[in-house]
């Protein structure tokens, strides 16, 4: 028997009852398609987390001032709230070996008016680094420079929501190069606007669309009015391989230069942008698991149905086996057909899957947020589990099938 | 002198069912010459099913030596006697045992597909068969289940032929058609049995009256042979030609 007649057979038993076949088929479609659609939601969320992070910089090591203690007790204010990181704590760190580049920055909230209108958003005292160590792309005009630092110019880069809250959505819209050359005034200084960022689309606790950034100098003389302390330093590490090593020498730098000899009482945090991703990366990973299995147990069920028609099948089809082994046919040749149609059901239920779960998560991506991805590993992986769940539920009934008796199937009624 | 197609020696079949072993067959001797048309009668439970299990190599004795086409079968494996069914025995049925919602054509090219004949002579081969049984050729492409019993006897002896068989076995053929069809398929096995096909065939009955459609009837009874003797009233099936169709 070629390989040829072996399907075409199969596929003659398959089409012969076409109702039942198809209910049959119908659970493994249900359970290819749920996991194809439920791993592509998952991936989707994962990638779009990581992206989220990555778009925050690259190798990005965050350092913010800790818990204020008072000497020689134990009781500590919030995170955050003491001034202990300096501009000579920026210079340091910019020194070492596994550093490429440094931006500190001081925060403030303040009120931005524009004619009338106004908006209270996020005031970030900068040096041209930041663009770099952040990710921060210019749109019009040109990002805070070196001399607007050195010079402490009266001079703002704004982000693309504060562009539409101040100067309305048309010129965000149509013109926003206008804004470029026109005053805002914070704080009572009027500050010229001389950029605007890209849009990244960030959301939640830190939308870097929503700001304005000015030259660091000018944010210390004229909004936080003290030169001493940051609120945060950026570090771009050397390489994402030395992200860890970055973090230990600032860690060890920044505790000999605070005299701190117990780093469990250190007055400052770093947070390592690699521990973020690798973190939620491990959660999405852990939910796209989780719902992959949950799919797979209806994948089970539906391969236990596939059993269940294969065995009613064989008593069915009895005479006609005992028939095909009268006229000559083998065990495996008995064996290869009813596994054969097994297989059939379960990878036309598979394909059909595959199309039904790419259909459901665009349908997903289309009206909620979440995007999702489908990746060319998930679809092999189903081909080769609807087919692998063929041959494993296939197998008991064809066996049966190939043993019976030719003088006993002949016989059955 | 024809060589033997058929050659039984002493063949003796029991079987153990709850403890208890009952011997079928008990010691059967005989042979059938190429070319012969041979009816083994007998009545119900005397073990002419059982013989013709063993006749046509789906299943095998206890003991004794069977030989097809010169070939000794009484000691082979399942897939072993499956090869010698396929090459050697065409099979007619009582109840036909056609593929249902499959055409004539698809069902006399059945066993080709197990022989592994190329896909673009096997349609020639099937026309041939169903020409040799005078199956009409209006019908070739209808579905089996659409035919009355004589033609579905007649596709069942066609898709005996398509092997080019050296025995055609037939277990009570006419068992579920009536006389006049019986007539009609017993008329095909005459003309298969003669002139220029000359098969060899053996049928099985309880009916003397088909019997006598042989040229040589074996009554078996309790396991043995009782009498083996040339048919000489042979009777010739006739048939009107309007009921071919």
């Amino acid at each position: 028997m070629t390989t040829e007649d072996l399907f075409r057979e199969s596929y003659r038993a398959v089409a012969v009852n076409k109702v039942r076949t198809g209910l049959t088929m119908l659970g493994i479609v249900i359970g290819i398609a749920s996991v194809i659609a439920l791993t592509a939601i998952g991936t989707g969320a994962q990638g779009t987390i990581q992206s989220n992070i990555q778009s925050l910089g690259s190798n990005l090591l965050i350092v913010t001032p800790g818990a204020s203690r008072a000497f020689g007790t134990t009781v500590s204010a919030g995170l955050g709230s003491a001034a202990t990181l300096t501009p000579a704590d920026a210079n340091a760190i910019a020194g070492l070996p596994d550093v490429a580049a440094v931006s500190p920055e001081v925060r403030a909230n303040e009120q931005v008016v524009y004619r009338g209108q106004n908006t209270f958003t996020s005031i970030m005292g900068v040096v041209p680094a930041y663009a770099g160590v952040r990710n921060v792309q210019v749109a019009q005009g040109r990002f805070i420079t070196g001399s607007d630092v050195q010079g402490s110019q009266l001079v703002a880069v704004i982000g693309p929501t504060v562009l539409q809250d101040i100067f309305g959505t048309a010129v965000a819209t149509a013109t926003p190069d206008m804004a470029i050359g026109q005053q805002i005034v914070i704080r009572g200084a009027a500050f010229t606007v001389v950029g605007v960022t890209v849009a990244k689309g960030g959301a939640g606790f830190m939308n870097q669309d929503d700001m304005v950034y000015i030259p660091l100098s000018t944010a210390q003389h004229y909004i936080t009015g003290n030169t001493q302390s940051l609120n945060e330093i950026d570090v771009e590490a050397a390489s994402q391989n030395a992200m860890t090593a970055a973090q230990s020498e600032i860690t060890n730098l920044l505790l000999r230069r605070h005299n701190i000899s117990d780093p469990a009482q250190a007055d400052f945090n770093i947070i390592n942008q690699a521990t973020i991703v690798a973190a939620a990366s491990s959660v999405t990973g852990t939910f796209t698991a989780l719902l992959a299995a949950i799919a797979g147990i209806s994948l089970l069920v539906g391969g236990i149905g596939i059993m269940n028609m294969m065995l009613t099948t064989v008593t069915e089809r009895t005479r006609e086996i005992g028939l095909r082994k009268a006229i000559g046919a083998k065990k495996k040749d008995i064996t290869l057909q009813f596994l054969s149609e097994a297989v059939m059901l379960t990878f036309g239920g598979g394909a059909a899957g595959i199309v039904l779960g790419w259909l459901a998560a665009a349908v997903v991506s289309h009206f909620t947020a979440i995007p999702t991805s489908i990746t060319l590993g998930s679809v092999l992986l189903a081909f080769g589990v609807s087919a692998g769940i063929g041959i494993v539920f296939g197998y008991y009934p064809a066996r049966r099938a190939a043993g019976l008796s030719p003088i006993e199937a002949l016989r059955y009624e | 002198m024809p060589r033997n197609i058929i050659e039984c020696r002493n063949i003796r079949k029991s079987y153990v069912n709850g403890g208890i072993e009952t011997e079928v067959l008990k010691g059967v001797t005989f042979s059938v010459a190429e070319g012969e048309f041979v009816a083994i009668m007998g009545p119900s439970g005397s073990g002419k099913s059982t013989l013709m299990h063993i006749l046509g190599a789906l299943d095998t004795p206890s003991s004794g030596g069977y030989f097809l086409d010169g070939k000794d079968i009484s000691q082979m494996t399942d897939d072993e006697l499956a090869d010698v069914r396929r090459e050697k025995i065409g099979f007619v049925f009582q109840s036909f045992n056609l593929l249902p919602r499959a055409t004539v054509l698809r069902n006399v090219i059945l066993p080709l597909i197990y022989e592994g004949v190329a896909q673009e002579k096997r349609r020639e081969i099937a026309e041939r068969a169903l020409s040799d049984s005078a199956f009409p050729e209006g019908f070739w492409n209808h579905y089996s289940n659409q035919l009355s019993g004589g033609m579905m006897q007649r596709v069942a002896i066609a898709r005996s032929l398509v092997n080019n068989p050296a025995l055609i076995l037939a277990d009570e053929p006419t068992g579920n058609l009536d006389s006049k069809t019986g007539e009609i398929v017993l008329h095909t096995f005459q003309a298969l049995n003669e002139g220029s096909h000359g098969k060899t065939i053996v049928l099985i009955t309880h009916e003397t009256y088909v019997a006598e459609h042989a040229d040589r009837i074996i009554h078996i009874l309790d396991g043995n042979i009782v009498r083996d003797e040339r048919n000489l009233r042979k009777r010739v099936a006739k048939i009107e030609e309007s009921s071919r169709a």
